[in-house]
């Protein structure tokens, strides 16, 4: 797992933390029970403070992405699959609140976007079903005609 | 976490100078910068810390206990560093630990051996011959090899390159892996304390003007930059100090969600833009 702390100040560095470690924990790189690094140890490896680490750590926990063993340190909660497409979701309502915000400054309208998304998503999913070596290939091969 | 020091309405008076009603708490498991010009105050809190100095108020607990009282026993579980290196220029690292061993019923030899090593010290070498970065690296780690709870250091870093200060600094976080160790060290090269210190109490004038997360620090406040246009419109009550030139201003502002900010250049302040506008910034 990779951290990468940026010090320019517009996010704060425990934020910066939880958000990589989830998306770790999300994308399956961090397995269920698998043990973060201890608080003191990540604050040293990055050199940020152990204060930070641990409220880290803290909202982590609260959140339900880690528990806390007394003695055995951090490990990797077991995900509840409902709560993990709640935390995709509540991201993708963010990207796509964006997405509106950008059209009106840019005057596209409603029928536009929903138009360009659905080709975006035909693409990604067509570059899925060629990776997949035709998994799909009937559906889409429908729809392409 | 629980404290490791605690003072309270800590009080002392020389000719033309007072450390006023100082209360300070500070939590163990952490490194606590001590930041502040010149004869702000930070080594009288030091000494007073250690009683070295006789204190006109107020009451210091070290791990719990009346640094007074059980001065002993508060004093065998720190190690000290100050500014000068204090050791006998015609001793050499295993001599120093010959008679550092007849001081401290914890001192640890073979620690001490290690930690030379690490610092890569000679042992047969006399201190005479060490150089400035050598000898603040030896008083480390005699300060260290007796297995204290807390270090206290004043300017462990004044006067060294930066490759020796990073060793320096890197020792302490490792010291800080235990998390009943704890650092408090002074230095007005603030950018070390950037790199190591979870927590920064500011001193001014014997007064203690904030102490505060390092990163808290930094989520609170920002340096705003514009015209001096720009400035009219600011609440004055947000602003810390300001400083205005020629060509626009510069200042240190409370929150950075202020509407007001909006179309001003804001960057992340250092430690040393708070302390310098904190002390110096003239409110305009």
């Amino acid at each position: 797992m990779n951290i990468i702390i940026r010090n320019t100040g517009e996010v704060p560095i425990y934020e910066q933390i939880v958000v990589q470690i989830k998306n770790a924990i999300l994308s399956g790189e961090l397995a269920e029970g698998e043990a973060l690094p201890s608080i003191r140890l990540l604050a040293k490896e990055l050199r940020i403070s152990v204060i930070t680490t641990k409220r880290a750590y803290e909202e982590l926990e609260r959140d339900g992405f880690i528990v806390a063993i007394p003695g055995k340190g951090s490990l990797v909660a077991p995900q509840n699959l409902e709560l993990v497409r709640e935390e995709q979701r509540r991201a993708l309502e963010q990207h796509l609140a964006d997405a509106v915000c950008a059209a009106r400054t840019a005057g596209i309208s409603r029928r536009e976007l929903t138009e360009l998304l659905a080709l975006l998503y035909e693409d990604e999913g067509s570059e899925e079903a060629e990776e997949n070596k035709g998994d799909k290939g009937d559906t889409q091969g429908g729809e392409r005609t | 976490m629980q404290p490791v020091i605690e003072i309270e309405n800590l009080r002392k008076e020389y000719a033309g100078f007072a450390l006023q009603d100082l209360t300070l708490t500070i939590e163990e498991g952490t490194i606590t910068g001590l930041v502040g010009a010149n004869g702000a105050g930070k080594s009288t809190t030091l000494k007073l810390i250690l009683n070295l100095i006789r204190r006109d108020a107020g009451t210091i607990r070290v791990f719990g206990l009346d640094n007074r009282e059980r001065e002993a026993e508060v004093k065998a579980q720190i190690g000290v560093v100050f500014d000068e290196p204090c050791f006998h220029e015609i001793l050499s690292p295993r001599q120093i630990s010959g008679y550092m061993g007849a001081l401290y019923p914890t001192w640890d030899p073979a620690f001490f051996r290690s930690l030379l090593e690490r610092f890569s010290l000679p042992r047969d070498k006399v201190v005479k011959e060490f150089s400035r970065g050598m000898k603040m690296k030896l008083s480390i780690a005699a300060a260290m090899a007796h297995h204290p709870r807390l270090l206290l250091l004043d300017e462990p870093t004044s006067g060294l390159d930066p490759l020796v200060r990073d060793e320096i600094l890197d020792m302490f976080l490792d010291f800080l892996q235990d998390e009943r160790h704890s650092v408090v060290l002074s230095s007005h090269i603030t950018s070390d304390l950037e790199k190591v210190a979870d927590t920064i109490a500011l001193i001014d004038k014997g007064r203690l003007l904030f102490h505060e997360e390092k990163d808290r620090l930094r989520e609170q406040y920002v340096l705003v930059k514009g015209s001096t246009a720009q400035l009219e419109k600011l609440d004055r009550n947000q602003l810390i100090g300001v400083r205005t030139n020629e060509y626009g201003f510069e200042a240190l502002a409370r929150s950075r969600r202020q509407a007001a900010l909006s179309g001003l250049a804001v960057e992340p302040p250092t430690i040393e833009d708070i302390m310098l506008f904190y002390t110096r910034g003239e409110k305009g």
